[in-house]
């Protein structure tokens, strides 16, 4: 008796894959880009000292051109070098906020859904009241309260920014707790902690993990938003959203001092918002 | 439905405790003494203790989170430092400038967002769902400052084709005055039949509407795709396909209503994050509204004005949720079962 043939879907298999993964690749290689700018910034801007306080007044506002690619900002310094340096400042708060808040979110999540109960309740209302605070408005008051600066930032987002991982990987963990992996491990008296972080934790994981990269973009405009406001990084630090503020004034004649910084912002957020979308399409399916 | 309502609402009751108790904590960390910029810098230590005493700074912190509870229950929100006026009286004016200019981002983002998403599941993996996609992922990647900058360069100081920057021609207040009902600009002028502010407040709105809606309609393009696929792969779709239904019928006459649902969820959380994106443009736009009173009050670390923003959007996001939430009871029977 030969097996009947199974029906072949056109929509299903192979090309689905290849659209989702070029999504998640593209979005994965213009991210690498980024990040290569800001590893590498000091070898290959051409103006290395421009990423700080360096100043040459007879240089200033000069047009884009072979010498200056982004043209040149208020003091001379070589916008295109200023903004390579800021990928630093930008990917160094990305990173910051999501691990803090990453981890301090799945920690509590885990141990939220494991526990279940009054645990869980106390944790998830605890969670309702900062997610109340769009993540802007409460690193808003935060940064008014904290003194400008990097970490004034990275602090003031990721108090808004943990709940969300919190709550995801609480309703994770919780299905997870329900498995037979998990009542074994308690039959054989594992102790809860370890049960917690040995089989639940790395099992609960993956959610988080896509949901960190999509998130990327959120932080990154959020930082900038702060920093436009005067209420994160400033001079001389090399930061976008600084400045794009410092060159609003100059919008209508001198086009380039805003629209590059604020192009690098864009790009950067959409490059973490596609490597999301595409790592979250591949989860679902 | 009784049970879920009550239970609902204590939720939200919980919460907005919650909020306040945070705002206070936020507010209590401030390093600069608000006494002190309430005084001024050349208070002698007589008119400094005096202020200390008339905000009660001296009290321990239960008792100032006490009398600050009661104060906010019984309509005191406390001075604002930098207006001088009751913050409450502030934000009722600033308000609802804010809400004319979200609400027309909105409606803006929805016209656009809902399309857009039948249009990508229709051709799901085909260029349309592509450029979709794509143009959405870049509308919640603009930063919004620099996006209103752009835009206000562009087609205000360059083409000249809007205004630059305010709610409305400020000379019209002497040639047809506005008489305030709703405090909602356009709204007023709508039932008082005042069309010269109107309209100048209709062109004043576009641009930064636009740059408001440009997130939330990346967002509902998304979500409507997303919510119309899963819809379109049920059983009832299955039906309608054998029935002889095209694919297009098949979405929008059965599978949008209840796709819809998501959406209108998605909704509640995009007000409460675009009223706070708003402030950004509103500073560009030197829109009258909550942002750029949020921005005086932060240059002037005027605290309770700052609580106050701060309370008033959280405590509009859990209404909005809470309301959300009921409403789909209403649209979708399904909710009320569970």
């Amino acid at each position: 008796m030969t097996t009947p043939a199974l029906p072949v879907y056109r929509r299903t298999p192979l090309r689905r894959l290849a659209g989702v993964d070029r999504l998640a690749v593209a979005g994965g290689v213009l991210l690498g880009i980024v990040v290569l700018a800001a590893l590498l910034a000091p070898w290959i801007a051409p103006y290395p000292d421009d990423g700080g306080s360096a100043t040459h007044p007879l240089e200033s506002l000069l047009p884009p051109g072979g010498d200056h690619w982004f043209g040149t900002d208020q003091v001379g310094r070589d916008v295109f070098s200023r903004v390579l340096f800021g990928a630093r400042t930008s990917l160094f708060i990305a990173v910051a906020v999501l691990a803090v808040s990453g981890a301090a979110g799945v920690l509590l999540g885990v141990v939220a859904g494991y526990a279940g109960g009054w645990a869980r309740d106390v944790i998830m209302r605890v969670t309702d009241v900062f997610l109340a605070f769009p993540a802007l408005l409460l690193s808003l008051a935060l940064a008014v309260v904290l003194q400008p600066s990097v970490t004034t930032v990275i602090v003031a987002i990721a108090i808004t920014w943990w709940p969300w991982y919190a709550r995801l990987t609480a309703s994770v963990a919780a299905s997870v707790s329900t498995r037979g992996f998990v009542d074994s491990a308690r039959c054989l008296g594992v102790p809860a902690p370890l049960i917690v972080l040995r089989h639940v934790l790395p099992n609960s994981l993956t959610p988080v993990l896509v949901q960190l990269s999509l998130d990327g973009g959120g932080v990154i405009l959020t930082a900038a938003a702060l920093s436009y406001l005067g209420l994160g990084a400033h001079e001389p630090t090399p930061e976008w959203g600084l400045m794009v503020q410092q060159g609003q004034s100059l919008f209508t004649t001198d086009w380039w001092v805003v629209t590059f910084p604020g192009l690098a912002i864009l790009v950067t957020a959409f490059a973490f918002n596609v490597l999301g979308e595409g790592l979250r399409a591949r989860l679902a399916r | 439905m009784p049970g879920y309502l009550i239970r609902r609402l204590g939720q939200a009751l919980l919460v907005v405790a919650g909020v306040i108790v945070l705002t206070f904590a936020v507010m209590r960390l401030v390093p600069g003494d608000p006494a002190v910029a309430y005084a001024g810098p050349k208070a002698t230590a007589a008119e400094l203790a005096d202020a200390r005493r008339q905000f009660g700074l001296d009290d321990p912190l239960p008792v100032q989170l006490w009398n600050y509870v009661r104060d906010l229950l019984g309509g005191d929100w406390g001075t604002s430092l930098h207006t001088r006026r009751p913050v409450r009286d502030d934000l009722f004016q600033a308000f609802p400038a804010s809400l004319e200019l979200v609400g027309a981002a909105l409606v803006v983002a929805l016209a656009a967002g809902i399309p857009l998403g039948i249009a990508a599941a229709r051709y799901k993996g085909r260029l349309p769902d592509l450029s979709v996609r794509l143009s959405s992922m870049l509308a919640v990647s603009v930063p919004v400052f620099w996006l209103a900058l752009a835009l206000q360069t562009v087609f205000a100081s360059g083409l000249g084709w809007f205004p630059v920057a305010g709610e409305y021609d400020a000379s019209l207040d002497r040639t047809s005055p506005l008489h305030l009902y709703t405090n909602v600009t356009a709204v007023d002028a709508l039932i008082t039949g005042n069309w010269p502010i109107l309209t100048s407040t209709l062109s004043h709105l576009v641009l930064p509407a636009l740059v408001i809606a440009a997130y939330p309609a990346g967002v509902v393009a998304q979500m409507t795709r997303a919510a119309l696929i899963e819809e379109s792969s049920r059983e009832h779709a299955r039906l309608e396909r054998a029935l002889g239904f095209g694919e297009t019928a098949v979405l929008t006459r059965f599978s949008l209503r209840p796709a819809l649902n998501p959406v209108l969820a998605l909704i509640a959380l995009v007000f409460a994050y675009s009223i706070v994106n708003g402030f950004l443009v509103e500073a560009v736009f030197n829109w009258p509204g909550l942002g750029r009173y949020a921005a005086d009050s932060i240059r002037s670390l005027d605290t309770p004005a700052i609580a106050g923003v701060t309370l008033l959007v959280a405590v509009l996001y859990v209404v909005a949720n809470l309301a959300v939430d009921l409403l789909q009871g209403v649209v979708d029977p399904r909710v009320r079962a569970r």
